[in-house]
């Protein structure tokens, strides 16, 4: 075997040192060129989006803030013939519609109730958000429970002393979070029962909740809210009077469950079998078993997802303005109607202050879901 | 001990699961045939002496409609409306899916681009359209865009065969005239032709292992044939350009703006959507699928075709289908802007006109539902075709 030896090979010297991995070197200016030049095709492709993003961001920054205008008191302000400039953004125009975008019509004496209901929400809902934060249980029993009925006797009134506010003079953004927030209390129980309804292993309450949830997922939501405002008054008893909100309230909460009970469902589906079996063997019954052990498990793999349709729900509150319903989006709307503010840049100011609104709450939330969902991916 | 507990307990019976579950299911039909009943009865009482039925479908509706794809008139039927109706929620979902696709796939693709500024653009683009409502947005293209445009006459042109106005975007049409029909015939062969084709090679291959590329023979037979037929018959087809003629445009075809808007908000914002399911898609392929084809020594090009989007459709296309759906379904917020959509024309105004509006929102749920129900069974279909065999 000693003459196979020339044929293997030992190294007798070091190997020499390589160059540094390429995105360690050079600094900023090597990364940049890493990222954004490398390659004539890549070089073209930067240069082009350089063009489109100068070409939108600054006709915009223009619009919001170097051209705007920030004072005055009518539409005269706002045109081009008086400031003698080109004009941007018409401030002054939000400034003036700014209670009615934010209350609508709600009475101006009374509008610390709506002040004083936004606090305490704050108040309720900061902390439970927070996950470190202890005490859940009883946070959530006082923000689910206890702060709707709070709201309700603070918004609505006529009673303790309060002056009754008919809900046809709220308005605005009032009415959005208003819709948004009884969307979501009202259908999380709800679409739990349809979830749990939909995995029964009984064939007809399996049917029914199938059935329900599909109906509603299968149709626009403005259908359910035509259905709910013209129609629903045809089917219940003729000395029943429901309030125009509240029947809007009724369509958004049947449609928002049935796309939470399939969010739900989703996070049942995920417990593993063994849960079930192991509540079993302690003994607990149905609602036992689902209450104390699967729930609380699925409920927490689905909240990003629950938020992501809370996102979808808060968006499509705008549809009530089509129902006559003025919404943030429909008092937005009705102020466009004012002639004493138009303007060519009424209609762009407008956008561009609700969209400001629409885009932060929207954001925020995603950006909650996005926090949520690393934080149950992070291995424990 | 033993006896007073179980006296504590219900009757033998409930602790049954059969029985049980008999109550609990008897329960619910109970309930729900309760429910039903109480709705017809109120139903009757407050109609009162309305008339009921399907009969008002056969009436002269008497209203016009600014957009109808099929004719239509003043003294048409109720159906013709629902039926011009339908055309327009299908041409709006038509093109949007098709526009929405095209600028999704872009923008998907470009959020994993390794070029910094362009998978940034794409997603800011994201972010912006996803977060704000679809309704603000289709206001916001109609009532603020549309409305800065200029008059015809000033009008802004796409390289002189698009002009877009405040009347709308005028666009060119193509015009068949007779011959066009042999065109079509040689092109529907052409497509029965390829199909048999590819059948053919497709046995070959599993018989003798060869190997025939179908590619050129499908251009000759889809595209060369009816060319062919297309030059014999005289070329039988003619742009039809829009030209400003006094203060309008003559030819082509216009756009209104209500249609204009909708289809780019429409557009615009599932296409946000369809993004975030491309981009999903095609992370979901596990990185190891694209090292082992290019350690089998498959070009960039092959792995693609062969292993990366093969993979990445079965993970992008049921949600795909659900945006489509949903793309359909948010087509009757046309109605806002008064675009002439199904819900609008049928739901709207035939309901206000007739009042019988329990059956007309009854029938455009029904459709609503089918095209869901529909979509879903095609879905349902489609996993299963393509979902993994595991040996």
């Amino acid at each position: 075997m000693s003459e196979a030896a020339p044929t293997s090979f030992v190294r007798r010297e070091m190997v020499a040192a390589g160059p540094p991995p390429h995105a360690k070197t050079g600094g900023a200016a090597r990364a940049l060129r890493a990222r954004l030049f490398r390659g004539p095709v890549n070089a073209i492709l930067t240069l082009l989006s350089l063009a489109l993003v100068v070409a939108l961001a600054w006709p915009t920054i223009r619009f919001l803030l170097v051209d705007a205008v920030w004072t005055g008191s009518d539409r005269e302000a706002c045109l081009a013939e008086t400031a003698g400039r080109e004009v941007g953004a018409c401030w002054p125009f939000v400034t003036a519609k700014f209670d009615q975008l934010m209350f609508g019509f709600y009475p101006d004496s009374q509008r610390w109730r709506v002040v004083l209901t936004y606090l305490i929400g704050a108040l309720l809902l900061g902390p439970l958000l927070i996950p470190r934060f202890p005490f859940k249980l009883a946070n959530a029993f006082l923000f689910f429970v206890a702060f709707p009925i709070l709201a309700f006797v603070l918004l609505v009134g006529g009673m303790f002393g309060l002056r009754l506010v008919e809900t046809n003079l709220w308005g605005g953004l009032l009415v959005t979070l208003v819709i948004t927030f009884t969307g979501i209390v009202g259908s999380l129980p709800l679409s739990i029962l349809l979830a749990l309804g939909r995995r029964s292993e009984l064939p007809i309450i399996r049917g029914a909740a199938t059935a329900f949830i599909e109906f509603w997922r299968g149709v626009p939501l403005i259908t359910v809210l035509f259905f709910a405002t013209y129609m629903l008054p045809l089917f219940l008893p003729g000395n029943w009077q429901v309030d125009g909100l509240l029947r809007v309230l009724i369509g958004v909460v049947m449609f928002s469950a049935a796309y939470l009970a399939e969010v739900v469902r989703d996070g049942l589906q995920a417990i593993p079998r063994g849960q079930f079996e192991g509540a079993m063997a302690l003994g607990l019954g149905y609602w036992r078993m689902m209450g104390l052990v699967v729930l609380p498990q699925a409920l927490r793999l689905v909240i990003p997802g629950l938020v992501n349709s809370f996102i979808a729900l808060f968006k499509d509150t705008t549809l009530v303005l089509i129902v006559a319903i003025f919404d943030l989006l429909g008092q937005l709307r009705a102020s466009f109607a004012d002639p004493n503010w138009a303007t060519p840049v009424t209609l762009f100011t407008g956008f561009a202050f609700t969209g400001m609104i629409y885009f932060a709450v929207s954001f925020g939330m995603s950006r909650y879901a996005l926090f949520t969902e690393r934080r149950l991916n992070a291995p424990r | 001990m033993r006896r007073r507990s179980d006296e504590a307990r219900p009757p033998a019976a409930l602790s049954n699961p059969k029985i049980r579950s008999a109550v609990y299911q008897v329960l619910l039909i109970a309930a729900v045939v309760w429910l039903v009943v109480q709705i017809v009865l109120n139903a009757r009482a407050n109609l009162g002496t309305r008339v009921s039925g399907f009969d008002f479908l056969w009436q002269s509706a008497g209203f016009g409609i600014n957009q109808t794809l099929i004719p239509y008139d003043e003294s048409s039927t109720y159906a013709r409306v629902f039926l011009v109706g339908l055309l327009n929620t299908l041409l709006v979902a038509v093109l949007g899916i098709v526009f929405a696709t095209l600028l999704g796939f872009a923008v998907g693709i470009g959020r994993l681009s390794s070029n910094w500024l362009v998978a940034r653009i794409a997603g800011g683009y994201v972010e912006l359209i996803r977060n704000l409502p679809l309704l603000f947005q289709i206001l916001f293209w109609y009532l603020a865009v549309l409305s800065v445009l200029p008059l015809p006459r000033q009008a802004i042109s796409f390289f002189g065969v698009m002009f877009l106005s405040i009347r709308g975007l005028q666009v060119p049409m193509l015009q068949p005239s007779e011959g066009m029909i042999y065109v079509a015939a040689a092109f529907a062969f052409g497509v029965v032709a390829t199909i048999a084709e590819g059948i053919r090679l497709k046995r070959l291959r599993e018989r003798t292992g060869r190997q025939v590329s179908l590619t050129w023979r499908a251009l000759v037979l889809m595209g060369g044939l009816p060319l062919l037929v297309f030059v014999a018959a005289g070329a039988p087809l003619k742009l039809d350009v829009p030209r400003l003629e006094g203060f309008n445009f003559t030819g082509g075809v216009r756009m209104r703006p209500e249609l204009l808007a909708l289809l780019v908000s429409l557009t615009t914002y599932t296409a946000a959507f369809i993004a975030e399911v491309v981009r999903a898609g095609i992370l979901g392929v596990p990185r190891g699928q694209i090292e082992a084809a290019s350690a089998l020594g498959l070009r960039r090009a092959q792995i693609l075709r062969l292993v990366l989007i093969p993979q990445a459709l079965r993970i992008i296309v049921p949600p795909l289908t659900n945006q489509y759906l949903n793309l359909t379904k948010n087509t009757s917020l046309g109605i806002s802007i008064g675009y002439p959509d199904l819900f609008a024309v049928f739901a709207g105004t035939a309901a206000n006109q007739t009042s019988q509006p329990i059956e007309i929102i009854g029938i455009t749920m029904v459709v609503y539902l089918t095209l869901s129900l529909a979509t879903s069974l095609l879905m349902n279909w489609y996993n299963a075709r393509v979902r993994l065999t595991e040996r």
